[in-house]
């Protein structure tokens, strides 16, 4: 079955507004829980004959103990090198013969992995994840983590070191978030920690955080239900359940002042970044947040793009996002200079915008104009199998139900102008933030 | 308007067959030591296309997918990179990006405000082969958002204060590649491959010479001659019928009338490299060396083309190929490795690429060079058959969202392929033997007359790649590379 969407008004020439027509959209799911703890979410659509297999592990690098930073992204790396009755190289080689694709992602607070398969290499995709659910440590030896090291390594020197501001994000990371808090370390982790992590770190994290109970399998796609069913049983069963594991306790973080702090790259022209910390996920302000960058940055008419970038050309970019997470979120602007002109510029332009949207709330068109665009998203994010599979399990993940695609809509169009200044007014204050500026020079 | 012929694609997989699924419920847990076996592979039963067209013979295909509420529209016009002026590298380029800053009656700002209240995406790009108008909007909203697309892509106003605002947003981006080995690195490989004079040897959005030379006029001159209704294809593709879509395309695009013959000259094929050379662009204190090698390689109408695709899926297009198995899993020099024939309408570039720790420069090199040169020798049954069912397999996947299909059915018109393209294409993989790509290797692939492009800390990275003796190193400056 694919995604319903039922349409309330006929099709073509609606009036736009308040009074335009939300489609309902329901990704129609069944769930269940094994004995051993594993959630499990089924979605069927059989657009094309093709499955996304998708399990979230509920660790992320806000699980990761002091000296240890970029643990839980090492450890994503040697998920993919073999397992008890998976030989190194197999996974990949088995996945690509049957014409699947494969990756995983860690961010902060979950780690995935995915197999997108045509229909007939399901069971394929079920008894390479269990197999490396369940007896990932069979085989691992110090000699791959040392490879997964170097690899992973590389893989920060290109993303971080090597790319042109790259060192930013990190920095900004430990200027917002409390040193004893989890979001204070980047997920990649520092090269030390890296090269500190070892055989017996693996064993540890594995049998700490990669137990059923603490991980759920999303299968969507053109399957049949009752059957897909069984072949989770026959291959998840045995996978022994492992300790609850403990929510994190994260110290309390707020800013009690400006962080500013200046670092130079081997780049042509300035960027200022400006962050603070802001509601976590779903919760009251977060979504108003998003339409507020969008009221910043979204598009050419936007009031920084338009002021900044449009008219008076004084930056070469600039964007706004909420980077929504588990156990805290982040609010940044960045724009980058224009040849003579300097960040100090950028902050006065940006600040005097912010202060206006603090004081009067914006026009119903451009709240509306940013809320259309939301809605539109939601239909192009789920016209993938793999982009519905991972969202179901975020859902899940976030703690509502899989199939929350209409009410988390519902966040977006129910916001007002007067939401969309207080969201502004309440969290964007110019005396609690981080203040980076990266300038031209030496990369330090 | 006629309804014109009718192509029926239907994709038949059924590769791995034959196998019975194994006892779903077993005694004492599955039997783990081997993997499942595979079912028959399933069929992919394509939508059909509807080729209809407008009054005034512009080509409207249709596919219809009636699963999300949503519609692309693509104007694909038959002109890109390829067809830029000498002199004037990037005016394609620039044309397409004007397209909506100022159309019919509405300015800049008015069409963006528009476009994106109706929750609608509309873009306007060029590459080198071709240039394109893309709309993705809520099929409710269709209806409003056509008049605006056809504005764009019919009544641009090319304003001068528009042009001189992109042209600045483009110099500056210039500037800001020159900071970014990974930017670099790609524009000083088509320099060398190709050199100042073929076009293929400069970006296609143009350099800063050219950028600083465009004029209203050269804009208004590139539109008029090459957007025209004879040199250009409707594509429709999401929750509509063609029955209801045709009549609103000939509301906004059966008026639109050609001035003249679109007569295409073809880009001349780039003389091919007769000797190994080794060019260092210096990026002092860089982490990584930034590495491209390679020489000229075929045009998308190759005879090769499915013998090449298997090749290169072994030798570096999947994450098991062996470039990427050698210098990421073996040797951990890189985060990953991999190679690419860019198929153009003449010959693009074929390169093999990664970003290497700096400390290791010349062992990668090494390591580069063992595959390229292993890539003649004959290939094992076994690696020959993961990497045709790789291709073949996954075809499928490829036709799951509106953009997916839009864009294959844009390939299809840019390059002329038949209309039983993709219906004969899972076929044309599992045909591909041996030897034949043997032979392909032996003709596409040659180790010792390539280039080798390395962007990275020249003090530390030089006397390494000089002692792998792969040819004469000359050093080439970031400004060289960017085409200043």
């Amino acid at each position: 079955m694919r995604v319903l969407v039922v349409l309330v008004l006929a099709l073509l020439a609606v009036p736009l507004g308040a009074q335009s027509p939300t489609p309902q959209i329901q990704v129609p799911y069944r769930q269940f829980t094994l004995a051993n703890g594993l959630n499990v979410i089924l979605h069927q659509d059989s657009s094309v004959p093709a499955v996304s297999v998708n399990v979230w592990y509920h660790v992320g690098s806000a699980n990761e103990k002091p000296g240890r930073t970029g643990f839980a992204h090492l450890f994503e790396h040697l998920m993919f090198e073999g397992s008890k009755n998976v030989k190194e190289g197999v996974f990949d080689t088995l996945l690509e013969s049957a014409g699947g694709n494969n990756n995983g992602s860690t961010t902060n607070d979950r780690t995935n992995y995915f197999e997108d398969v045509p229909s007939n290499a399901l069971e394929l995709a079920l008894y390479l994840e269990s197999d490396r659910m369940g007896y990932l440590l069979d085989t691992m030896t110090p000699q791959r983590v040392d490879g997964q090291r170097d690899v992973v390594k590389n893989e920060r020197r290109q993303s971080y070191e090597n790319q042109p501001y790259g060192m930013a994000s990190i920095e900004i990371s430990k200027l917002l978030w409390p040193a004893n808090h989890p979001y204070n370390w980047p997920t990649i982790g520092y090269m030390e920690d890296l090269t500190a992590a070892s055989h017996s770190d693996v064993v540890e994290f594995f049998k700490k955080y990669y137990a059923p109970n603490n991980a759920s399998l999303v299968i969507a796609g053109d399957i049949d239900l009752d059957r897909t069913r069984t072949l989770v049983e026959k291959w998840f069963n045995e996978v022994p359940r492992g300790a609850p594991v403990e929510p994190i306790a994260p110290p309390a973080a707020t800013l009690t002042g400006v962080q500013k702090k200046t670092l130079t790259d081997r780049v042509s022209l300035p960027r200022l970044y400006l962050a603070w910390l802001t509601p976590r996920f779903y919760a009251p302000g977060d979504a108003a947040l998003d339409v507020v960058s969008s009221v910043l940055t979204g598009g050419k008419n936007s009031r920084l793009y338009k002021r900044l970038v449009y008219d008076t050309q004084i930056a070469q970019d600039v964007s706004a996002f909420q980077q929504s997470a588990a156990l805290g979120s982040e609010f940044q602007i960045i724009a980058t200079a224009r040849r003579g002109h300097t960040a100090a510029e950028l902050q006065k332009a940006i600040d005097e915008e912010l202060e206006k949207l603090k004081r009067d709330p914006p026009d119903a068109r451009e709240v509306q104009r940013a809320i259309n665009q939301y809605e539109a998203s939601f239909y192009r994010r789920i016209e993938r199998v793999s982009g519905k599979a991972d969202q179901l399990n975020a859902y899940y993940f976030a703690g509502a139900g899989p199939d929350f695609f209409a009410e988390d809509l519902a966040r977006y169009t129910s916001i007002s102008p007067s939401d969309v200044q207080a969201a502004a007014l309440r969290w964007l204050p110019a005396d609690r933030r981080v203040e980076l500026i990266v300038e031209p020079g030496e990369k330090k | 308007m006629s309804a014109a012929t009718k192509v029926f694609v239907l994709i038949v997989l059924c590769v791995l067959c034959g196998y019975s699924f194994a006892s779903l419920v077993a005694q004492g847990g599955p039997d783990r030591t081997k993997p499942p076996a595979l079912g028959a592979a399933p069929h992919l039963n394509l939508q059909q296309i509807q080729k209809r067209m407008l009054s005034n013979g512009l080509p409207v295909w249709v596919i219809e997918v009636h699963e999300v509420p949503l519609v692309q529209v693509n104007m694909l016009v038959k002109a890109g990179a390829d067809d830029d002026p000498a002199g004037k590298f990037g005016l394609a380029s620039l044309t397409a990006a004007m397209l909506d800053e100022g159309a019919g009656s509405r300015n800049s700002l008015q069409i963006a405000d528009e476009v994106e209240f109706l929750g609608a995406v509309l873009t306007t790009s060029s590459t080198f082969d071709a240039s394109a108008v893309r709309l993705n909007v809520p099929v409710s909203r269709l209806r409003n958002a056509l008049p605006l697309m056809a504005d764009v892509v019919l009544r641009p106003t090319f304003p001068e204060d528009e042009l001189n605002r992109l042209r600045q947003e483009r110099l500056t981006a210039l500037l800001q590649a020159k900071d970014d080995p990974a930017s670099v690195a790609p524009l000083a490989f088509a320099r060398t491959v190709f050199g100042a004079m073929h076009r293929y040897g400069t970006a296609a959005s143009g350099t800063e010479a050219t950028l600083k030379g465009f004029t209203v006029a050269d804009l208004r001159s590139f539109h008029s001659s090459t957007y025209q209704p004879t040199n250009a294809t409707l594509i429709v593709v999401g929750d509509v019928t063609a029955d209801a879509a045709v009549p609103l395309l000939e509301s906004q695009f059966g008026s639109w009338k050609g001035t003249a013959a679109v007569s295409r000259r073809p880009v001349p094929q780039a003389n091919q490299l007769a000797q190994g050379q080794i060019t260092i662009v210096d990026m002092p204190g860089a982490e990584q060396s930034q590495i491209r090698i390679g020489w000229v390689g075929v045009p998308r109408s190759t005879p090769d083309y499915f013998r090449l695709e298997v090749l290169n899926t072994i030798l570096g297009g999947s994450f098991t190929s062996r470039l990427n198995q050698n210098l990421r899993e073996e040797h951990q020099y890189t985060y990953g490795a991999g190679s690419r024939f860019d198929m153009r309408l003449s010959s693009g570039p074929f390169f093999a690429s990664a970003g290497v720790q700096t400390d290791k420069t010349s062992e990668a090199l090494r390591e580069f060079f063992n595959e390229l040169n292993g890539i003649s020798k004959p290939i094992a049954a076994e690696e020959l058959s993961k990497a045709k069912n790789y291709i073949a397999l996954s075809f499928p996947s490829e036709f799951e969202t509106n953009g997916d299909l839009s864009s294959h059915l844009e390939e299809l018109i840019v390059y002329n392929l038949p209309d039983n393209y993709f219906a004969t294409y899972v076929d044309n993989i599992q045909a591909v033997m041996s030897a034949a790509v043997q032979k392909a290797a032996a003709t596409y692939i040659q180790p010792k007359r390539f280039a080798v492009v390395v962007v990275g800390d020249r003090k530390v990275i030089e006397p390494g790649i000089k002692a792998q003796n792969l040819g004469p190193i000359r050093v080439m400056s970031v400004d060289e590379a960017i085409g200043q």
